[in-house]
């Protein structure tokens, strides 16, 4: 099968949609003739043109609820931030707008805008271009939380995530952004709330969330020399949560890492191991451990840059210290 | 054709100009009293004293064009086509009501009249509507939408970023502000420097015009030309209307220390209904006999809404996670 990145994945599974729906435009600064600046759009504004691919002045809140306006009339805005922080600009146009119109007009008016943007702390990115922030908008009744981590995902993903009806944040860590992998010719789509296992294990589950996937999965393998066998869980999306998935391998293993680059208190791991302990404390033979980015924002010097995120070596260690409980 | 009017307009279209103040007051004036009894147990925020506004913007638009309101938006719900009983029954929290009880007086829907939508944050409104607007060329169509808000939102950085992107882009909306002169109790005059929000549009490249908001024929025209000029593609205008709320900012809230009394018996004696009124009689466009049956009418309507309300069922409360999602 042919290898695509994840960008170039995601890509092409915006073009499909937009050549099949005349109602899908994109804004954002950039995605013009220029192409994005991580290359989402490269190539659309050929075939599509400046009402389609609308390039924006600096004015996050005002094109992100723009973009709600224009869902609510009937269209399928595709909102690039290039970074999830410049979006937060929106925030409270999100939370009131955004989120809460289809419950408000009782169904009547539908909300299928798609907000995408990079996250991640990574290559010195430094506080203000690489918050992750997921676990405000999974807080948010309404929205769908979506955060992909291989090609094939991204392509079934988004395009699933263009067809919603629903506001869906679909996030982008710049980690993942070169990821390689096979990516099918034939359509598919990928439905939310289905969480993927990626590596097999017997003796403890990592669920994994965005970059943290690529660092579990090097983890459990260097772990199988050890002779330690590791399950790896990539959510994919956040909301819906597969908890399903997640109980199972809990059920199987008994122990339970979870992976996170985001900040712990109130987050997608806070909400994971409510809902284990809730539904499955008797399946635990040990405590729920979280490994997550410390709670500061994000610092551009490599050293400290590197004392604030997960890394394998730091994920291999909380592994074999919950197995020791 | 009426002598002294100004506006090419016949005497149907007058008098129904009329009716749809009338309709708005009556159903305020109700809205209030069943505020005092108890019937409307959230916020109620009332236009009286503005109903030339939503009267004169709305007489053009067509059902396929979009409002978009404020939490002051009672009137520009009725003027798009809500009826008084859904308007009633909404406040009184009944299944009946535009929004099914969920929205009360600020959070008002009905998009199948083109109503999407009044909103509890102040400027949303301008964002919202420029982006159905957007909807509106991309589809290729000749709809225009219309955000409503007052003085309050101007200074909100929406304002700013709705008509910049609006002018930017040539959107067919319209940008009414309703500017009565206080946000809330916040003086205009202490908001900013500029007292004209009409000139504000010279900053943005569009054009900007300043009207009367308590004469319905003056506000008819100016919105007919935005109207126009929206609809044939030649993009937004914004459109102050001068304006003023004579009751409290919400029904119950202490109406002193920000305003003088005198101050609001003076444009009430300047309200838009009694001014219009007798414009219709001096002009001869109608005899008293004529108005007295308009507000017969609009009376009874306003009655039977207020009946149809109160003995509406009240939402099933299993419902009330329906919609969260598009699909469960």
């Amino acid at each position: 099968m042919r290898e695509l990145t994840f960008v170039e994945a995601a890509r092409e599974g915006l073009a499909e949609e937009m050549e099949k729906d005349p109602t899908i435009f994109v804004v954002g600064e950039g995605v013009g003739a220029r192409g994005g600046n991580f290359n989402t759009t490269t190539g659309l504004y050929a075939l599509y043109g400046p009402e389609r691919l609308r390039d924006t002045p600096i004015s996050e809140r005002g094109f992100t609820t723009l973009c709600t306006g224009a869902a609510m009339a009937g269209a399928r805005p595709v909102v690039d931030w290039m970074f999830l922080d410049f979006g937060v600009d929106a925030m409270g146009d999100l939370i009131h707008q955004t989120a809460m119109i289809q419950w408000m007009s009782g169904g009547r008016l539908k909300m299928p805008v798609l907000l995408r943007g990079c996250i991640g702390a990574l290559g010195s990115a430094a506080a203000h271009h690489s918050g992750n922030y997921y676990p405000l908008f999974m807080h948010i009744p309404g929205f769908r939380v979506v955060v992909p981590t291989t090609p094939y995902d991204a392509k079934g993903l988004i395009k699933t995530a263009i067809r919603s009806d629903d506001p869906v944040l679909f996030l982008e860590h710049r980690g993942v952004l070169t990821n390689k992998g096979p990516v099918p010719e034939e359509e598919y789509l990928i439905p939310f709330g289905e969480a993927a296992i990626v590596h097999e294990g017997n003796d403890v589950t990592i669920v994994a969330i965005a970059y943290m996937v690529n660092h579990a999965l090097k983890v459990s393998e260097q772990l199988a020399d050890e002779g330690v066998s590791a399950e790896v869980i990539d959510p994919r999306t956040l909301v819906p949560l597969d908890i399903d998935t997640i109980l199972e391998s809990v059920h199987k293993t008994g122990r339970l890492l979870i992976v996170d680059e985001d900040f712990a208190p109130c987050g997608a791991g806070a909400e994971i191991t409510a809902q284990v302990v809730d539904r499955a404390f008797d399946d635990l033979d040990a405590p729920i451990r979280r490994l997550n980015g410390a709670s500061t924002p994000s610092p551009y010097s490599l050293p400290l840059e590197a004392a604030v995120l997960p890394n394998p070596a730091t994920i291999a260690q909380a592994v074999r210290d919950l197995l020791m409980e | 054709m009426a002598k002294k009017t100004g506006a090419d307009l016949s005497k149907d279209q007058m008098l129904a100009l009329y009716r749809q103040m009338l309709v708005i007051r009556r159903c305020e004036e109700q809205l209030v009293r069943s505020y005092q009894a108890g019937l409307i147990y959230g916020a109620c925020h009332t236009y009286i004293g503005e109903e030339a506004i939503a009267t004169g913007v709305c007489a053009h638009l067509r059902v396929d064009d979009a409002v978009l309101s404020t939490h002051r938006g009672h009137g520009h719900a009725l003027s798009k086509g809500v009826s008084p009983r859904e308007l009633i029954a909404e406040l009184y929290g009944r299944a009946t009501g535009c929004s099914g009880g969920r929205g009360g007086s600020m959070h008002l829907f009905k998009p199948e009249v083109g109503l999407l939508g009044t909103s509890g944050i102040v400027a949303a409104s301008i964002l919202l509507g420029a982006g159905a607007a957007y909807t509106f060329r991309l589809l290729k169509t000749d709809r225009v939408s219309v955000s409503f808000f007052s003085d309050g939102a101007v200074n909100n950085g929406a304002f700013h970023e709705g008509i910049n992107l609006a002018t930017a882009w040539g959107l067919p909306v319209i940008f009414v502000c309703e500017n009565n002169l206080y946000a809330t109790e916040v003086p205009f005059s202490e908001a900013t420097r500029n007292p004209s929000v009409a000139s504000r549009a010279q900053a943005y490249g569009l054009p900007g015009v300043e009207v009367d908001g308590n004469d319905v024929l003056a506000v008819y025209e100016a919105a007919g030309e935005a109207v126009r000029r929206a609809r044939s593609g030649e993009g937004p205008t914004l459109l102050e209307c001068k304006t003023y709320r004579t009751r409290p900012h919400a029904e119950g809230m202490r109406d002193a220390g920000y305003r003088t009394k005198e101050e609001v018996e003076e444009w009430k004696a300047r309200g838009p209904i009694k001014r219009f009124k007798e414009r219709l009689l001096d002009d001869e466009v109608a005899t008293q006999q004529e108005l007295n049956q308009i507000d017969a009418a609009v009376k009874a309507i306003i009655q039977e809404a207020h009946e149809f309300a109160q003995n509406s069922p009240m939402p099933d409360p299993a419902t009330v996670l329906d919609h969260v999602y598009s699909t469960p």
